[in-house]
């Protein structure tokens, strides 16, 4: 996926790339409403975050200004102000939905794959590898044309898994991909969420191997 | 809006009224003893007339014959004394210091000089009595005398009198105090009038309104009316501060909370020793916590801010369920819990739909927040008899004996340990409902999960 960060704070925005860059999503960066006028000129994206507070202006200009360019691309803006009546008035604008400041990077990612969703129609990448078929923003997985509904969880740390197949994971690394940091979670929950995926997989040519001690790797016969 | 009482000195219509009336009273006492000697003193000297008449024809038939003094008490002397009530007389005749006639031991007075009539108000046989005295000098061929005749007169004719005057006096003071006094009254309250009506314009006012008093008042209340209207303006500046403010300090905070949480989230990534990514961790959850805090205690001060003058409008419960609900689906599919609305058409309620939709996302939170993975969140609206809100999940519940504690500010239930919470989410919640004339209630589903409802 291919998304435009417009945010003024350096340090933020070199988070969330890195972030979004560690999710496989390919990403640009433009600091004020003049480079970001220029990115989305230039460039499709798949989906905007967009800072409301900019030093050239304010993000709601971008909005109006890019809505009255007929572009449906999805937009989350990301606000620190916590009027609700504020957040209100960017969704009347146009945005598709909002992320408060701080934001948990799942729930931003959460609200990217919900919007993106909900934009179905839009080229969206499907991950091809032998018999299974794989749309990580639709949640659709078909192995062998069979189609298998997955819980978002389990969505997510196939999502992972394949994304970086051949790579180790550790539990614990895995604990905190798939669960937010307000909950203690053993270890151990990991372990049911990787024997399902197991289990959807059975038929499929994907494998999820146990490396005891070090963690799971998805291996693709 | 909270009622403090307000201490009390007095009414001050009482006051007025009172001090007009006390005053009326002097008056009116003053009034019947001026009445009274007034009414005496005429009385007195009719009596004294009739005295002096009968005196003086007493004196008037004295003469001397053949060098003897001679006097004939002519029958209407005594006759024109004459009263209703048989009041007795006394009488005696001195010829120089040798009585003539009459009672000896009624005491004469001597006259003083140049003067030959007195009158005196005195006590002979035991009763008050008016006196008269008055003296004449006879003058014959070789004799040269002086002849002193005194009367008196018992009173009981004159006290009657008195008696009737005092009364009717008294009823006509009486008459003139009930009046004043109903007047008094009268002008106490009318005085008071602009006050109690500048009192009542001012309560009548919406919550919004801070607007100056410009109705025209009277001079002396014109201080207070311009203090008030000071106080106000000063009131709404401080309240357009606080807004500004409270949005302000949300900005200031949540930025560099945010990037902070984004590059702790980032490092944890990146780096593998599992002592860096535990202190990485625990890290994440205080910036969580404090970010969380941050934003409970702006809403609470917001809410606070908002509940004190409240902006009611008509909102529909169940559009404002679903657009929470609709809004947080992202936020429950990461955990796998479901939110199931179960509603009415409609339930509209008076309220601020912004305090309404802050109080209600606490409550899903909160029981996002303490759901297990893989479970349903019920949420119900209905209508009727009142409307309410009811949230239950199938998490843990409340402890039954801290349930009644959790609404409290900064109180979170002893399962609360390892989730992050400012323990503020109830007490907004409540707050809300409460500034809406409604309450939250808190209990336990019989299977054990926690259910919250929120009534109007």
């Amino acid at each position: 996926m291919k998304f435009l960060l417009i945010e003024d704070n350096q340090e933020l925005a070199l988070a969330v790339l890195e972030r979004m860059r560690l999710d496989g999503h390919v990403i640009d960066h433009a600091e004020n409403l003049a480079n970001a006028v220029a990115f989305s000129a230039t460039e499709d994206y798949d989906l905007i975050l967009l800072d409301i507070m900019l030093p050239d202006g304010d993000g709601r200009d971008f909005l109006q200004h890019y809505r009255s360019l007929k572009k449906d691309t999805p937009i989350i803006v990301l606000t620190a102000r916590s009027q609700v009546s504020d957040r209100i008035s960017m969704l009347d604008l146009g945005a598709d939905d909002y992320v408060t400041k701080p934001f948990d990077h799942a729930e931003l990612q959460a609200r990217c794959r919900a919007v993106l969703r909900r934009k179905a129609g839009s080229a969206q990448t499907v991950i091809r590898l032998g018999n299974v078929e794989f749309n990580p923003v639709a949640g659709h997985l078909s192995i062998a044309g069979k189609v298998i509904t997955l819980r978002n969880r389990e969505l997510r740390l196939l999502e992972l898994l394949i994304n970086s197949r051949g790579k180790i994971f550790s539990k614990q690394k895995l604990v905190d991909r798939l669960f937010s940091y307000d909950n203690d979670v053993s270890e151990n929950a990991i372990e049911v969420y990787i024997g399902r995926l197991r289990k959807h997989l059975e038929h499929s040519n994907l494998k999820i191997t146990t490396l005891r001690g070090l963690g799971y790797r998805l291996d693709d016969e | 809006m909270t009622n403090n009482p307000v201490y009390t000195s007095g009414s001050l219509r009482n006051k007025l009224a009172v001090r007009l009336i006390g005053g009326v009273l002097i008056l009116t006492v003053l009034l019947f003893f001026v009445v009274r000697n007034y009414a005496a003193r005429i009385a007195q000297q009719s009596q004294d007339s009739i005295l002096r008449a009968s005196v003086t024809s007493m004196l008037d038939t004295a003469n001397i014959q053949d060098g003897v003094v001679e006097m004939d008490i002519p029958y209407s002397s005594f006759s024109i004394l004459n009263t209703s009530t048989d009041d007795r007389i006394f009488y005696a005749i001195y010829q120089d210091d040798q009585i003539l006639s009459g009672y000896d031991d009624l005491s004469v007075p001597a006259l003083p000089e140049n003067s030959t009539i007195a009158f005196q108000s005195t006590v002979f046989a035991d009763v008050p009595v008016r006196q008269v005295t008055a003296t004449r000098i006879l003058i014959g061929a070789e004799l040269r005398t002086q002849i002193t005749a005194s009367v008196a007169q018992t009173q009981d004719n004159l006290s009657g009198t008195l008696t009737r005057i005092s009364q009717h006096a008294a009823v006509l003071g009486a008459g003139f105090f009930s009046l004043a006094m109903l007047l008094s009254i009268w002008a106490a309250s009318a005085t008071i009038g602009p006050l109690r009506r500048l009192a009542s314009s001012v309560t009548r006012r919406g919550p919004e309104d801070l607007s100056p008093v410009v109705k025209p008042v009277p001079l002396e209340m014109a201080p207070l009316v311009l203090s008030l209207n000071n106080l106000m303006a000063r009131l709404e500046r401080s309240l357009n501060q606080s807004e500004d403010f409270i949005a302000e300090a949300a900005h200031r905070m949540r930025t560099p909370i945010a990037t902070v949480r984004s590059h702790a989230e980032a490092t944890l990534q990146r780096v593998d020793k599992e002592e860096n990514r535990r202190a990485l961790r625990s890290m994440i959850h205080a910036i969580d916590e404090s970010s969380r805090a941050a934003g409970q205690l702006l809403d609470h001060a917001m809410i606070i801010f908002r509940s004190n003058q409240l902006e009611c409008n008509d909102v529909d419960l169940v559009d404002l369920v679903q657009d929470i609900v609709l809004r947080i689906t992202p936020l429950a599919d990461m955990k796998d819990v479901e939110l199931r609305l179960d509603s009415d058409e409609s339930a509209i309620v008076s309220g601020d739909s912004i305090l309404l939709q802050n109080a209600i996302r606490n409550l899903i939170d909160n029981a996002m927040k303490y759901s297990p993975s893989e479970s349903v969140i019920f949420l119900v609206v209905r209508s009727s008899p009142k409307p309410y809100l009811e949230v239950s999940d199938q998490g843990p519940g409340f402890f039954t004996d801290e349930i009644n504690l959790l609404t409290g500010r900064f109180t979170r239930g002893r399962n609360a340990s390892g989730t992050i919470g400012s323990g503020l989410g109830l007490t907004i919640a409540r707050d809300v409902a409460v500034a809406h004339g409604g309450q939250l209630k808190l209990s336990n589903n019989s299977s054990g999960g926690a259910c919250v409802t929120f009534s109007f």
